[in-house]
Parts: C-alpha cells; structure tokens; sequence
C-alpha cells in the first residue's frame, strides 16, 4: 500500500512538530519532503494549570524538517473534545 | 577511485534502507508501538512504511497513561522517519534469525 499524505488531504490534520507544538488545520497539499500546505490553522497550547488555548494563524507552509507527526482528526471526536478542561504539559521537544 | 568509492558507499545505504523498508512491509497490518523522539509513545496498527521509513498507524492509542491528551481526537496518524526512536515489535511476528542473517550478509557486502 503506497505511504503517502494524499489520503489526508482536505482532511483536518493536528501536526506536532519537532519543538513540540500541535498545529491543527486542513491539509492542502505536501510533498516528499513533507514539506505542508495548511489552511485555517490554529495552533492548540496545552497549560498544566490553565485550558487549551487556540491561537489563530492562517494559511501556513510548514518546512518538512518540522514535522514530527501528522494526526487525522476525526472531527466528530473533535467538537466532542472539552479543551477548557484539559490540563496537560506541553509535548517535549525531539531530542536527536 | 575516491568517487567509485563514494558511490558504491551510497549504492550500498541505499540497499541498507531497502532492507529494514521491506523488513517493515513484511510486518504491515500487524500491532506496534513506535516512540518519538519528544517520549511520545503510540500503538497503532502498521499501515504503511516509505523508502523514508516514514510510517503510517491506523487504530492509535497513545501508551503511557493518557499525560499526552494532545492526540484525543487523533485515530491515524503518519510519522516521519527522522522521528522515530524506536519501534517495538511483539516478539512471535519477527524472525530475528532471518533478520540477523540478512544484516550478516549486507556488513560483508561493505567490507568487499
């Protein structure tokens, strides 16, 4: 079965990068190098002590070197989620 | 001779790579869990692997209590290779005599 992201595309996409941020948005368009096109993306910072925050950004290129990981989001699960109420530390940062 | 060297170090990589690649294809549909480089840790099913080793899990759950709820609504995912620190494998899916045998042969091929 052939990897690629195209099974993704137009899809709502949470992508955790390398420092350890969680961008959300759809995914327009990639390539080998993982280089992204997202849309309509908000950036989710998870506090231990306050709710999740949503920061508006746009429409983005992220640089494949970034990327650690693309989720799909199922956007049923997804409204269902209670983010003022989840507390949580920040994901770490890759450590070669 | 310095070129013919260096190009045969990268024809040689490159059948390095396909090894684990089709070690890894022969190991799709069946339970893993791969851990990030940032400690994250996550079982899923093994959809898809890449020349890359980029890898594509259906089905995930994070492991290790539910401290990273940055994936709640997440059920598939693709990880990059550069990521990965390490993949674990149940113990009755992999042949490591077979495998041990394979990079045996691939470390004489780079000493000729």
């Amino acid at each position: 079965m052939s990897n690629t992201l195209e099974s993704y595309v137009n899809h709502l996409v949470s992508v955790i990068t390398v420092d350890g941020r969680n961008i959300v948005g759809t995914l327009k368009g990639f390539d080998q190098a993982v280089n992204l096109i997202m849309d309509e993306c908000h950036e989710r910072v998870y506090s231990s002590h306050r709710g999740v925050e949503q920061v508006i950004l746009g429409l983005y290129v992220v640089r494949g070197d970034n990327v650690a990981l693309i989720g799909e989001v199922d956007e049923d699960l997804d409204t269902r989620l209670d983010l003022e109420n989840i507390r949580a530390e920040p994901l770490n940062e890759c450590k070669t | 001779m310095t070129t013919c060297g260096r190009r045969g170090e990268s024809l040689h990589q490159t059948f390095i790579k396909m090894l684990f690649y089709s070690f890894f294809k022969s190991l799709i549909g069946k339970d893993v869990v791969v851990e990030l480089k940032n400690d994250l840790s996550i079982c899923g099913t093994l959809h898809s692997v890449d020349q890359y080793l980029n890898i594509k899990l259906t089905d995930i759950n994070v492991t290790d209590t539910e401290k990273y709820p940055h994936m709640l609504s997440v059920k598939n995912c693709f990880i990059r290779g550069s990521v990965v620190r390490y993949v674990q494998l149940p113990v009755d899916e992999v042949d490591t005599q077979l495998l041990q045998d394979a990079a045996r042969r691939e470390a004489q091929q780079q000493r000729q």
